[in-house]
């Protein structure tokens, strides 16, 4: 965006302003880039989470999308830091981050989570979880890929039973240290909003939390989404075990965010500080179609209602995926939505409390709508060739990985899972 | 053998010696390479400002002259400091202006005269916080508070995450739409390190702004202070402002 396209874009938002506005505020900060960050940070969260049932908590019935889950965290994870770095009014200076960080601010500490959760948990884990097929694949394998399957083995070449059993011990660790961390690494998303005290619309103490519970959410939706569509293209049978428990999972994590959502609100609204008028004015108006229509009845009480019948009521297979799907698909849209609200929803009303004030995006440029979208879809992307490189699916691909060497600890494959493309 | 006589002289040869010796004791800093006679010494200030809202005519010249110093951009979405117009209607409705950031002075509004209560002008700018939120959000530390109370941008350093604006509860900061970095007032600090005042003071007509020292009894702000009943902007957010307000009215926010 050029100089002169920003000034073309405030001199539109301007004609929208309505009531009186500090003169720095027509230009909005923080635009879709920063919608999509929390957004994607909270699914690495939510499916890392979901991941964690099966190994910590020995919900078995999610197994077969142990390892999707795991992979979509890291897709999403090695995308998330790429719309904070395009909204930066400098991103060659990013390093400053890690090199000289202002451990004062929330936002210094950005650097030392997302490597803490990248490096030590979400890599390590996913090492560890596949390291004995990776050895496998080094030696059925011909070429490029044995290169690439010996450089990821890093070395460790052995699958004795008592590595196996090593390598479990260790992932299962990993994962319980990896609980607190995807807590930490969302609940400090919120916390970056929600410490922000010159804005009345961020800054609770229950942000963090609200950030987390929609994050949970979020996650299991999407694995949802895309344990069903990868099962379709892959033509595998869906396991409806696994399906119902994370219908029941997401129906549990929508209680409870909805729950702390709906507690946020009625303090706020009983409270009525100064601030009341003016956000109510903006519930009512910019935010109606957002936060009412799309958030809150569509994204929220559709799913919520649907998914409670469904789980009350046990309707045919088919009826019953169409529900998680739908109901999953909207509660992604819900979530997207519920960040845009939250993002947007604190700078589209003025610190002055005396007027509202509109977001404008251009389509072109660092922190334009063609951005976002390819920022949006590049998770997917990256998800397609990490599932290449480590097929979820749990009867692998390389035909000699030994027969018999089923991971110790591990149960019986689901019957959806069994089957390859 | 030192006679009594040889022992005065010799005491007299090292007096200035001495005299120098206690001038260095007397201010250590010297020592810690602080600055020399006649050199700027951050140290020893703490600015502030007051705004007379009494004394306000909204002619808007502080804001030109701000941006004429300080080379902000001429658009109206980017502004050190602006004015802003309160009108107070008799059926107690507040309206609010500034168009331009009152740099072209303000037009007549439709409201009728019969309707109005009260009306004033207030100049805003950076309240160069005592507990800057902003400086505390900067996650690069490029946003900091210099030893003389002023908080400044190191527009080398700044990355343009825009969080001190956000941060920021008096709308006081912008981004810069040609460097891409947070901007703000500086009190003009490189005037008031050569010992002038800030552009906006110096060509206010009536003298509603008022610079100073805030711990120094000798300034125009220290009498201002002493003399009037004075407010900060948003006291219960405890960013401490050293720009204070004498007539502000609870509808200023």
């Amino acid at each position: 965006l050029t100089v002169d396209g920003l000034f073309r874009l405030l001199a539109e938002a301007q004609k929208h302003i309505t009531g009186f506005i500090y003169p720095n505020e027509v230009e909005l900060h923080w635009g879709l880039l920063i919608v999509l960050y929390p957004f994607i940070t909270g699914l690495v969260a939510g499916a890392f989470i979901l991941a964690s049932l099966e190994r910590v908590f020995k919900v078995r019935e999610v197994q077969p999308t142990y390892r999707l889950s795991l992979l979509t965290a890291l897709a999403f994870l090695l995308v998330a830091p790429l719309p904070l770095l395009a909204h930066l009014g400098h991103p060659e200076r990013a390093y400053e981050i890690f090199t000289t960080p202002h451990f004062q601010s929330a936002m210094a500490m950005f650097g030392f989570v997302y490597a803490w959760y990248l490096a030590v948990v979400l890599l390590l884990e996913v090492w560890f979880d596949y390291r004995k097929d990776i050895v496998g694949w080094s030696q059925t394998y011909t070429g490029w890929r044995r290169t690439l399957y010996t450089v990821l083995s890093l070395g460790v070449r052995t699958t004795s039973a008592e590595s196996l059993r090593f390598d479990d011990r260790a992932g299962r660790f990993i994962t319980i240290v990896g609980i607190p961390s995807a807590f930490l690494l969302h609940g400090y998303v919120g916390f970056i909003f929600g410490s922000v005290k010159a804005n009345p619309w961020w800054s609770s103490v229950l942000m963090p939390v609200v950030f987390l519970f929609s994050a949970i959410v979020s996650g299991i939706a999407l694995v949802i989404l895309i344990y069903m569509v990868s099962s379709w293209l892959r033509r595998a049978a869906i396991d409806m075990r696994c399906l119902d428990k994370l219908g029941q999972f997401l129906f549990y994590a929508l209680i409870l965010d909805v729950g702390l959502e709906l507690l946020d609100f009625v303090h706020r609204l009983y409270e009525a500080e100064e601030s009341i008028d003016i956000l109510a004015d903006m519930v009512r108006g910019r935010l109606f179609v957002t936060l009412v229509v799309v958030q809150a009845i569509l994204g929220t009480l559709v799913p919520f209602v649907s998914l409670a019948t469904t789980l009350a009521v046990k309707p045919r297979e088919w009826i019953r995926k169409t529900v998680y799907f739908g109901a999953g698909a909207l509660v992604l849209v819900a979530i997207f939505f519920m960040r845009w609200n939250v993002v947007l929803g604190g700078q589209l009303f003025s610190k002055s409390l005396r007027g509202l004030t509109v977001y404008k995006i251009g389509l072109a440029g660092a922190e334009g709508v063609i951005t976002s979208v390819l920022l949006a879809l590049l998770p997917f992307m990256v998800l397609l060739l990490l599932v290449k490189i480590l097929p979820p699916w749990q009867a692998s691909k390389a035909p000699a990985t030994q027969p018999g060497d089923a991971r110790p600890a591990k149960p019986a494959h689901g019957p959806g899972s069994s089957s390859n493309a | 053998v030192i006679t009594r006589r040889d022992f005065l002289k010799s005491l007299l040869r090292f007096a200035p010696a001495l005299g120098g010796l206690s001038v260095l004791l007397e201010n250590p800093r010297r020592l810690l390479g602080a600055p020399e006679e006649g050199e700027y010494d951050a140290a020893s200030h703490w600015y502030g400002m007051g705004v007379d809202v009494d004394r306000c005519i909204g002619c808007g010249r502080c804001a030109e002259a701000c941006k004429e110093e300080n080379m902000v951009p001429r658009e109206p979405y980017f502004f050190r400091t602006w004015v802003e117009r309160y009108i107070k209607k008799t059926d107690r409705e507040v309206y609010v202006d500034s168009p331009n950031g009152g740099i072209n002075g303000f037009r007549n509004t439709e409201i009728a005269e019969k309707d109005i209560l009260r009306s004033f002008y207030v100049p805003k700018l950076c309240n160069q916080c005592s507990r800057p939120p902003c400086v505390q959000v900067c996650p690069v530390g490029a946003t900091y508070e210099t030893k003389d109370g002023v908080v400044l941008v190191d527009s080398k350093y700044c990355i343009g995450c825009r969080y001190c604006i956000q941060a920021c509860p008096y709308g006081a900061r912008y981004l810069h739409p040609v460097t891409r970095v947070a901007d703000k007032c500086t009190f003009c600090y490189h005037r008031i390190t050569k010992g002038l005042r800030p552009a906006c003071v110096e060509v206010c007509p009536t003298s509603a702004r008022i610079f100073g020292e805030v711990r120094n009894a000798n300034t125009p702000l220290w009498r201002f202070v002493r003399t009037h009943e004075l407010e900060v902007l948003k006291p219960h957010l405890r960013t401490d402002p050293k720009v204070f307000y004498n007539s502000l009215d609870s509808e200023v926010r």
